[in-house]
């Protein structure tokens, strides 16, 4: 708990206390804690002097905030229109599947959260998978697979 | 003075008025829902909306928030305004039938069909419950949290809000949280038995009934009408 | 990257960009030009990039062979690929494995590597340079050709192509009038998608009163399907800082955002970094050059939101709110950033300001057709073969992109739509290809220009599928403050998705397009009121297939699950097991070279036995 403290008033000062800076703010806060604890949230609400429910409405507004942690390996399958019309739902099945998860949630070990996401402007080599920022290409039913146990092998090694 | 016509009519509005607030100085009946005199206007419900503008480049738009403009044209009830009315009234039924506010505005307006699968939420998401506990009540307890589909109105993270007071202002001003009558097709999605009573219930009292919760149990709008007779006779 | 020293006059500036030019005429040594977007990336580009590097070490050829490092080259089908200068030769699909080979074959021995270059899908020819290949011959690459040519994390090298001369001619020759005027007899439109006259647009902010203006970069993008303005922000970022230097001038602004969606780290990256260098070159700041002109740029990113792609939810997004679109009067030219006068334009629009003002808008306006000026990028994807960004004047039919640059439909399969103008557009059927690309058609055919998204459909495509798709996203992105598009598009989707599921109602598209209109009409922002265009659209188009879902419940694309059942045919099932194996139901039944059966019950038409039979035996209807 402390460590949210300490990592949310350095990134206050970091943007100067600004209020018009919360998006930035709430950014910076998501990409260090991998979401937005209650505690920061209740943190910027008094420091900044924005009623907590003005911040919480932001916070969920927007997609590239999570108010849940999300997991360590965040898979996210493109579901723009170039790739839905190659197949994509079809691959976002079979990690739902895989996963046993629905796009939003967060395996129960912490080690793995389901998102889609509208287009990331890699249309030519649809459909596309995106894992912890490694982008894969033309991904068919049976690479998911493939795709899920390399990701799972690291943990393997990590208890190892 | 801002000179701008309206239905017809060439009419004055003070600097900062909206045409809602235009419209309803001369007497021009515009509907709506999410807005009260007391709150900052929303325009969210589409109830209030008008036609400005000729020709091709006319539009709706909602006169709440519209600021009167020398020499706008607007009209009130243009067949565009009253269609789009009409679906509004359809949707938000849909989403709460249980809403007097909206059962009553169903009847005035001749909406009679809800095409949609009942939801039963009771909220529209009007608004009017969040700018009063925040503008009124100074509060900030509750407020609009996600977005689209999934919108909805709650305090914080869904949990007892620290600053709410249970004024009961948002209970007091909520549209929906004002039940309709249980009398007449209580079950059903749209009711219009107001619209429907022949002869209504002002031939026994001198006002309506509805409004005091009583009817159902004045069993006027249930009475049996001298044409229902008539049919039953001739089956 | 050597740190640059301050510039601090025009001719100072002028001088530093002859002696870039000058320094790139006389280089004489080779580069191996590499594209390096983000889907050249996710192609193995660095990995080919690292390759031709140690290949070069290894030649002992540091310093006599150059690997330039590029943004991307527009034809992202043919990605990771290399251009090799002086020789002139495109090389497509490259494989780390191939980079010796280009440094001792190709540069070294002057000989053509014969697998690597492009082969026409058509004709079965193969193409040399890149003016011969056929996705190259009918565009006029005059805003996007210069991501070949650059590192876009150099300012120096944007300055060697004649980068910033632009922003000379400004400072020293033309008042802010003189601009105004020059970008409005341009012709030149908003290339986001409303096609608003971009000099009309300065004229008003120009004209606004106040001190404190500001301009915007709109780069949200949200439109999926494309990305032409990452590609620009990421291949070429000095060019629109440029154009928004030369914007600022003209309305009077002395701060400007660039706005960037957050799924483009790559693109954030490249222009953050851009901003950097020109700050310290002296092109960002106070007294720019000497000449008493101030401007300051700030990097805002997106945080997940389409509608934020809106003017007024976009300013609300960087006032740190809810994007939530609020109505217009007062316009954001009179009153909008913190309440001062803002003007937004699309990055391809900042883009093209600085070749108007250096080739004249003479020149620029007989580009194009009457009412449309310039050339356009698009973003050519779906099912096509040769995927990629192409830029073409205005005018050019749909037929001539789609079947010249695009090289037609892969796997021999027919045209069925296009679909433009993103979840704010509709689709285009096969009757309409010869249609001219230019605003004013495309809305006469029920969809908008937009951003330039243009998604090509084939036989195998679902209009009814189509148009859910959108509809899922709109009630998603939708900010929900208005009952028709909120409630509407929720009650259109689920309309729509009980026709794909086979629940259908006769009377189902009656209400559907009441829905619709109500949605067009009475919705506050752009984002509602086309809303309603993709089902409006494939109404208008494609009827049938509805009536078919409807009334036969039949998907005649074979794509709506509930409708379809997978089958394989005797005929040409050869036994193989490859369906049996990968089967997650255990649904096939077979042994080896005896038919396979799948059984319906068990079968839950995930696709996975159709893309393993390599024999074209799944059948699906």
């Amino acid at each position: 708990m402390e460590a949210v403290n300490t990592k949310v008033k350095s990134i206050l000062t970091k943007h100067n206390m600004e209020k018009k800076d919360l998006i930035p703010i709430l950014q910076d806060i998501q990409a260090e804690c991998n979401y937005l604890p209650r505690q920061a949230l209740q943190i910027v609400s008094k420091s900044l002097e924005i009623p907590l429910i003005d911040i919480v409405g932001v916070a969920t507004f927007y997609r590239a905030f999570s108010l849940k942690p999300r997991g360590k390996h965040v898979v996210t399958v493109c579901l723009g229109t170039a790739c839905h019309v190659r197949g994509g739902p079809k691959i976002l099945d079979e990690f739902q599947r895989k996963l046993d998860l629905k796009p939003g949630e967060t395996s129960p070990d912490g080690q793995f959260t389901l998102e889609t996401v509208a287009c990331l402007g890699c249309c030519a080599i649809g459909p596309v998978v995106v894992v912890d920022g490694d982008y894969h290409a033309q991904t068919t039913i049976r690479k998911a697979g493939a795709i899920l146990k390399k990701y799972k092998k690291e943990k393997k090694n990590e208890k190892v | 003075m801002v000179n701008l016509i309206m239905n017809g009519l060439e009419v004055k509005a003070e600097e900062g008025w909206t045409l809602l607030e235009t419209g309803k100085f001369y007497g021009l009946e515009i509907p709506t829902l999410c807005y009260h005199e007391g709150l900052s206007p929303y325009g969210g419900c589409r109830l209030c909306l008008v036609e400005i503008g000729e020709g091709p480049r006319a539009k709706l738009v909602s006169s709440c928030t519209y600021m009167a403009e020398e020499g706008l044209v607007v009209r009130t009830d243009t067949r565009r305004v009253i269609e789009a009315r009409k679906m509004m009234i359809e949707l938000m039924l849909s989403i709460a039938p249980f809403s007097k506010q909206i059962q009553d505005l169903a009847s005035k307006f001749g909406v009679t069909q809800v095409r949609f699968p009942l939801r039963n939420e009771e909220c529209v998401l009007c608004g009017l419950c969040v700018r009063m506990c925040a503008e009124q009540m100074d509060g900030r307890a509750i407020g609009f949290q996600n977005r689209g589909y999934k919108k909805k109105i709650s305090t914080p993270f869904d949990i007892r809000s620290e600053v709410c007071r249970l004024c009961g202002g948002c209970m007091y001003i909520c549209p929906a949280c004002q039940m309709r009558c249980q009398g007449p097709q209580a079950e059903t999605a749209v009711c219009n038995a107001c619209l429907t009573m022949d002869p209504t219930c002002l031939d026994v009292y001198d006002e309506l009934q509805c409004w005091m919760y009583d009817a159902g149990r004045c069993g006027t709008c249930v009475r049996e009408t001298p044409e229902a007779k008539e049919n039953q006779k001739k089956a | 990257m050597r740190k640059s020293k301050k510039i601090d006059s025009i001719p100072g500036l002028e001088k530093a960009i002859q002696s870039k030019i000058s320094r790139r005429k006389a280089e004489k040594i080779p580069v191996l030009t590499v594209s390096a977007g983000t889907c050249g990336q996710a192609r193995g580009s660095l990995k080919v990039i690292d390759s031709l590097k140690a290949a070069i070490k290894k030649e002992n050829l540091t310093d006599k062979v150059k690997v330039r490092i590029t943004g991307c080259h527009g034809f992202c089908e043919a990605e990771p690929n290399i251009i090799i200068y002086p020789h002139d030769i495109f090389y497509q699909k490259v494989d780390p494995k191939n980079g010796k080979d280009i440094v001792t074959q190709t540069v070294l021995g002057n000989k053509i590597i014969d697998s690597l270059l492009y082969v026409d899908p058509v004709s079965g020819e193969k193409a040399v340079q890149e003016s011969d290949i056929s996705f190259y011959k009918k565009q006029k690459r005059i805003v996007l050709g210069d991501n070949a040519l650059i590192d876009p994390t150099e300012i120096n090298d944007y300055l060697s192509i004649g980068g910033y001369s632009s922003l000379v001619k400004v400072l020293s020759n033309l008042s802010p009038e003189e601009v105004i005027a020059e970008v409005k007899q341009s012709g030149l439109r908003g290339r986001g998608g409303a096609g608003f006259p971009t000099g009309s647009k300065w004229e008003l902010a120009r004209k606004s009163k106040g001190d404190l203006k500001y301009i915007i970069c709109n780069a949200d993008e949200g439109d999926p399907g494309a990305y032409m303005d990452r590609s620009l922000l990421e291949g070429n970022p000095h060019r629109v800082l440029e154009g928004m230097l030369i914007g600022a001038y003209a309305i009077g602004a002395r701060e400007g955002y660039v706005y960037v969606r957050d799924e483009y780290p790559l693109a954030v990256k490249h222009i953050t970094l851009a901003i950097a260098q020109a700050k310290e070159l002296g092109l960002l700041g106070e007294n720019i050059l000497g000449t008493g002109f101030d401007f300051k740029l700030h990097i805002a990113k997106g945080a997940g939101a389409f509608v934020c792609g809106e003017e007024t939810a976009m300013i609300a997004s960087i006032e740190g709110r809810v994007g939530e679109p609020r109505q217009r009067p007062p316009f954001p030219a009179v009153r909008g950033l913190w309440g001062k006068p803002t003007t937004i334009n699309n990055v391809e629009t900042w883009g093209t300001v600085p070749l108007i003002i250096d080739r004249g808008a003479e020149w620029y306006s007989q580009i194009g057709t009457d009412g449309s000026k310039g050339t356009k990028i698009f973003s050519l994807v779906g099912k096509i073969n040769n995927t990629g960004l192409v830029e073409v004047p205005m005018g050019l039919t749909l037929r001539e992109i789609i079947f010249d640059i695009g090289g037609g439909i892969p796997g021999g399969r027919e045209f069925k739509a296009v679909q433009t103008g993103g979840p704010s557009g509709g689709c285009i059927p096969k009757e309409l290809l010869d249609l001219p690309i230019d605003y004013e058609s495309l809305t006469k055919a029920g969809s908008i220009m937009g951003s330039g998204g243009m998604i090509v459909m084939d036989e195998k495509t679902c209009m009814v599928d189509v148009a859910k798709y959108f509809l899922n996203f709109l009630r998603d992105e939708s900010c929900g403050k208005c009952v028709s598009c909120r409630e509407g598009t929720q009650r259109m989707w689920e309309i729509v998705k009980d026709i794909t599921e086979g629940k259908g109602k006769p009377g189902d598209i009656q209400v559907l397009e009441e829905v619709a209109w109500a949605c067009k009409d009475a919705s506050l922002c752009g984002l509602g009121q086309t809303a309603a265009n993709p089902v409006l659209s494939t109404l208008r188009y494609f009827r049938e297939e509805y009536e078919a879902h409807i009334k036969e419940k039949r998907c005649p694309a074979g794509v709506c699950t509930e409708l379809i059942r997978y089958s394989i045919s005797p005929e040409k099932c050869t036994g193989c097991l490859a369906c049996l194996k990968v089967c997650p139901q255990e649904a096939i039944s077979g042994e080896l070279k005896k038919v396979h059966v799948i059984d319906p019950e068990k079968c839950i038409k995930c696709g996975a036995c159709f893309e393993a039979c390599k024999f074209d035996a799944i059948i699906i209807e």
